[in-house]
């Protein structure tokens, strides 16, 4: 029987958590790097053996780490993030430019097909591709020097590229988010790029129309119908079904369209999940409940997901690389929190059990399913 | 023979326990001592000093001899008690936080 494999960064190490196709019983294997915080721990779709690690503080800066055995011994790697070219500004929370400054790896995104080949979002906003298994780094500066760049403004948490999708059917097609500059599209393996915000509203922000400026927390795509994405915004659930050419948005009838990650089911391209939040100053769930909401339609109907989930007295929040899905059948999906709670439904969502209770702080979720 | 004593994040990272040893060329200064201490390890490499400007990262600190040298040129050559290998150079994290 398959195994499964969930990958969890904290602020305060790497975990790894793992179990048989059945997911009942559950091993933890942890703290890696210990002290460090682990905005990201991904492990690539063609050799599931191999795994990447951005570990980064405030006193030593940013590490990534690459295992080939699954986790069981890492090598450091290549951490040479540079800007390339004239490095330029882009606009600080004031209003005055700022020179681009590399602070840290969001997000470490493998190729489907090259284990050797991993793209990483980084803060201030940029999108770098290693070929040679994270040894060395080139940026792909069509991005950050996209006209629109100068007027680029972070949200709170930073200028960051935390979005990284890589088109499974459409090769060279690359679609990023970045908060709070909104999302971006390449057709030709990053080398230019086009705004894909048409639709978006934000009231955070004068012009409604916008072409950038927008805050995207999260897309999601299912890799059978890779233009059909969908996005957690700040406020707001969007989809679009052009590849960004337009959103709509979904948010229906949800408490709350605030929050964090969205999934799409591994099987069901029109099921989606997200973790409604009660608002961008309060970051906790409504009422103190815990609830993920599933859409059967893809959006506009929802329904509370709570077997398994504290409904009283909770306030934990869910980050936005904090929620996968596995592709078993039926499908998992895992999430982490902010109380150190990871959650996990082996039904598709219906029902909720928790696989560790008292991690630190947990930054993002991936799941491997193993042979 | 220069001893240095990293923090323990970077003694982890770096796979070593205890001081470390490092055969200096002249002049042995701040520069050089971390020049040679990131050829042997090149795990810290932007770990004690950013990667593009070159500077020591705002809480890393390097004292020896019961001074704090963060401040000094990193061309100043390091005390002779340190060069004779009497006392250690230490990198370490700054008191940060709450």
């Amino acid at each position: 029987m398959s195994g499964v494999r969930v990958l969890v960064g904290t602020r305060k190490g790497a975990f790894t958590l793992t179990s048989d196709g059945k997911r009942g019983d559950w091993t933890v294997d942890g703290p890696h790097f210990g002290g460090w915080e682990i905005y990201h721990i991904n492990g690539s779709p063609a050799d599931p053996n191999r795994l990447y690690v951005s570990q980064s503080g405030g006193w030593f800066g940013q590490v990534i780490q690459r295992s080939d055995d699954g986790g069981k011994t890492w090598t450091t790697v290549g951490n040479d993030f540079a800007y390339e070219g004239e490095v330029g500004d882009h606009l600080w929370y004031d209003g005055t430019p700022r020179p681009w400054e590399f602070k840290r790896i969001w997000h470490l995104e493998p190729s489907h097909d090259d284990p050797d080949t991993v793209y990483a979002g980084g803060e201030d906003a940029a999108l770098y591709v290693s070929t040679d298994g994270g040894q060395s780094w080139k940026e792909l500066t069509g991005l950050r020097q996209h006209k629109t760049g100068p007027s680029w403004q972070p949200g709170a948490g930073g200028l960051c590229l935390h979005t990284v999708i890589l088109d499974p059917v459409n090769k060279g097609r690359i679609f990023v988010a970045i908060s709070a500059a909104g999302a971006f599209r390449s057709d030709d393996a990053g080398a230019s790029w086009l705004p894909i915000n048409r639709g978006l509203r934000s009231g955070e922000i004068p012009d409604d129309d916008a072409e950038t400026g927008h805050c995207v927390h999260r897309i999601a795509q299912h890799p059978a119908r890779p233009d059909t994405l969908f996005m957690q915004k700040h406020w707001d659930v969007m989809r679009t079904d052009n590849a960004g050419e337009s959103w709509r948005e979904v948010s229906g009838d949800l408490p709350s369209d605030f929050g964090f990650p969205i999934a799409v089911h591994a099987h069901e391209p029109e099921t989606i999940y997200v973790v409604p939040i009660k608002s961008d100053s309060e970051h906790f769930p409504p009422e103190g409940k815990l609830r993920v909401y599933r859409s059967r339609t893809g959006g506009d109907q929802w329904e509370p997901l709570t077997s398994g989930l504290p409904q009283s007295d909770c306030y934990v929040n869910v980050y936005r690389d904090a929620m996968a899905v596995d592709t078993l059948d039926p499908c998992g999906i895992y999430f982490g929190t902010t109380g150190g709670q990871v959650y996990h439904s082996a039904d598709d969502g219906d029902t909720w059990q928790p696989i560790v209770r008292d991690l630190p702080a947990v930054l993002s979720v991936e799941v491997q399913v193993l042979p | 023979m220069i001893r240095v004593v990293l923090p323990a994040h970077l003694k982890n990272l770096a796979h070593v326990s205890g001081e470390v040893k490092l055969e200096v060329h002249d002049p042995i200064t701040q520069r050089a001592v971390l020049d040679t201490l990131e050829a042997r390890y090149p795990m810290l490499c932007g770990t004690i000093r950013d990667r593009q400007s070159g500077k020591r990262r705002a809480f890393i600190r390097f004292y020896a001899c019961e001074e704090d040298l963060s401040n000094e040129s990193p061309d100043t050559p390091l005390p002779a008690r340190v060069l004779a290998g009497e006392e250690p150079f230490i990198i370490l994290g700054a008191m940060a936080g709450g």
